[in-house]
């Protein structure tokens, strides 16, 4: 369900740490809808370069426009129309179910009502009636992962960014996990999604692979494999990941 | 406000269902006060004493009789010259007294045994104590101001309250602000609209709370069981204490901007904050008997001056205004350290 809106829109944004150039010079559109996947080593500036989507980090140059808002002087408008899960499915450990949900909901100014609503909707939709008084640091990880995410999605934002969203998630949970990121997509729900695992990288409408900081390969998975005369996502990997210079 | 309210209660819960954390702070003040209250005690009790003496006048028999009846003393009776060195050196006694009158005015001299330095000069200060109270020929009246029974008590109460609250405050606000970063519940919330003021609020409210109990109950112990005499002055003691409180909460969010996990939040608070306290807050050592730089070093450990402000409140019993320097440096620092931490906190890395 991919229209021709643009999401995203990103020019020649770079990250410097000093005289490390984290992220160097990237650009790139995501459109409205799209499930944006990005590839890249450990240390290649995947993160770093999400970080600054979302607000968590200053551009040391460059642009960048999050539905519409930008995101140096527009980052409180950005933070409302995003939805942010973490790689280690972070919620509240101490916390029930129910109590997590709740907090969110109120962190993005849900009323009494619409947390309620929510909440049942939640429940029934995940299979997790009953777990809503469980502590979120006793419920099974694949609980845990699909919570972080509807937790990040129930707000309906504009673009939803998952960083490493499936690590250490056994292959079934990790193909259930798609599931819901495609329904979320159906609903005209942008994903932008880092990820290292190539069968992932299969999922998604596009993908860019970062080398080195820069962009090193941007296409459809067809048009990557077509590109690089490659049978599978991983040959794709492998050859454009040899490009890079610095190691971690 | 909805917001700041679900981010304190979600922190209360967390305070709560972690029982470790319960346990520490709650046993950990009462475990120290008690601990310093009533064990630990640079007070010298039952010095042994053995006299010399020839003539028995009424003087001297009054000085006797003073030693028998004195509870600080244990007096084991009087001995010939001869015997005192061995009695000494066997530890049969800690000091030895001689009296002799000689044409009717009394000269005394004491001997202590002073491989403890401490149990030696509070023996001397009793005994001399004894000896002005009796000696006609002598008028020195000594007399011991705001604690005349010279209890280590009422020096430790500041000195715990100054240790505890770098304790909680600093060391439990660093680490759950750095957990949250581990975590990654941190970013969660900094993406999300709500304000770093707010998140800031969040972490603050619920411990300063938290210290607000502590303080009652250290104070309900201390004004009890310790006996530190109770009077007006204990509001003044109340709004000092929560100045201090907030400035070590400052304090614990300068460290969880500065640090990243909770370990080092750990170790930093603790080798940076508690040691000081311990040696260079006047807790224990007199600042004033430290070499000069280390004097200077302890004007910047804010306890420094909570503790001396503690003394003066809780035991010389005055007025605010007569500790408005304390209160102007405390008042200062907590400002400065807020702006610092509150400026590293909204920094976008």
């Amino acid at each position: 369900m991919i229209s021709s809106e643009v999401v995203i829109s990103v020019k020649d944004l770079t990250k410097k740490f000093g005289n490390f150039t984290a992220v160097d010079h990237i650009s790139f559109d995501v459109r409205k809808g799209e499930i944006f996947g990005f590839l890249g080593a450990n240390g290649a500036g995947k993160t770093t370069a999400m970080r600054m989507l979302c607000g968590l980090s200053f551009p040391t140059s460059g642009d960048g426009r999050v539905d519409g808002y930008d995101i140096i002087t527009q980052s409180e408008e950005v933070k409302k129309h995003i939805g942010y899960m973490s790689q280690k499915f972070s919620l509240y450990e101490n916390l029930t179910v129910a109590e997590n949900i709740r907090l969110f909901c109120t962190i993005y100014g849900m009323s009494n009502k619409e947390i309620k609503e929510q909440s049942t909707r939640l429940y029934s939709y995940l299979d997790m009636e009953g777990m809503e008084k469980k502590l979120v640091k006793d419920i099974p990880v694949g609980w845990k992962q699909k919570l972080a995410f509807s937790v990040a999605t129930m707000h309906n934002p504009a673009v939803v960014f998952l960083d490493e969203p499936t690590g250490g998630v056994d292959p079934i949970t990790r193909r259930k996990f798609w599931e819901l990121i495609y329904e979320v997509s159906s609903k005209g729900v942008t994903v932008f999604v880092t990820t290292h695992y190539l069968d992932e990288a299969e999922y998604c409408d596009r993908i860019s692979i970062m080398v080195d900081g820069q962009i090193a390969a941007l296409n459809s998975p067809e048009g990557l494999k077509q590109e690089f005369h490659a049978e599978t996502m991983d040959e794709v990997f492998r050859k454009v990941a040899s490009q890079a210079k610095r190691t971690e | 406000m909805a917001i700041l309210t679900s981010l304190i209660k979600k922190e209360t819960l967390h305070v709560l269902r972690d029982t470790r954390t319960v346990v520490i702070t709650l046993v950990m003040p009462l475990a120290l006060l008690l601990l310093f209250g009533f064990a630990i005690s640079t007070e010298v009790n039952k010095v042994k004493v053995v006299a010399v003496t020839e003539n028995f006048t009424d003087e001297v028999r009054n000085i006797l009789q003073e030693f028998q009846i004195n509870e600080y003393f244990d007096f084991i009776g009087i001995v010939g010259s001869y015997e005192v060195e061995e009695m000494l050196r066997a530890g049969k006694t800690d000091a030895a007294v001689y009296l002799k009158t000689d044409k009717g005015s009394l000269d005394s001299q004491i001997m202590v045994d002073a491989s403890n330095t401490t149990t030696a000069q509070t023996a001397t200060v009793y005994i001399q104590n004894i000896l002005a109270r009796q000696q006609v020929s002598s008028n020195v009246l000594i007399r011991t101001l705001y604690n005349p029974q010279l209890k280590s008590s009422y020096n430790f109460v500041p000195g715990i309250l100054g240790m505890i609250f770098i304790l909680i405050c600093a060391i439990m606000t660093s680490v759950s602000i750095v957990g949250e970063k581990e975590n990654g519940t941190m970013s969660l919330l900094l993406v999300s609209p709500i304000k770093p003021r707010t998140i800031i609020f969040g972490k603050l409210v619920p411990y300063f709370l938290l210290s607000c109990i502590i303080l009652g109950i250290m104070l309900a112990i201390s004004y009890t069981v310790l006996g530190i005499p109770f009077s007006s002055s204990v509001l003044n003691v109340i709004w000092v204490s929560l100045l201090y409180v907030i400035l070590s909460l400052s304090i614990g969010l300068l460290v969880s901007t500065i640090v990243n996990t909770q370990l080092t939040a750990l170790i930093v608070s603790a080798v940076a904050f508690m040691l000081p306290v311990i040696m260079l807050s006047g807790m224990i050592f007199p600042i004033d008997n430290m070499p000069a730089i280390l004097q200077w070093i302890s004007c910047i450990i804010p306890a420094r001056w909570y503790i001396d402000a503690m003394r003066r409140l809780m035991i010389q019993q005055l007025e605010l205004w007569m500790i408005w320097e304390d209160l102007v440096i405390l008042a200062g620092m907590t400002i400065l350290i807020m702006v610092i931490a509150a400026k590293n906190f909204n920094k976008r890395k």
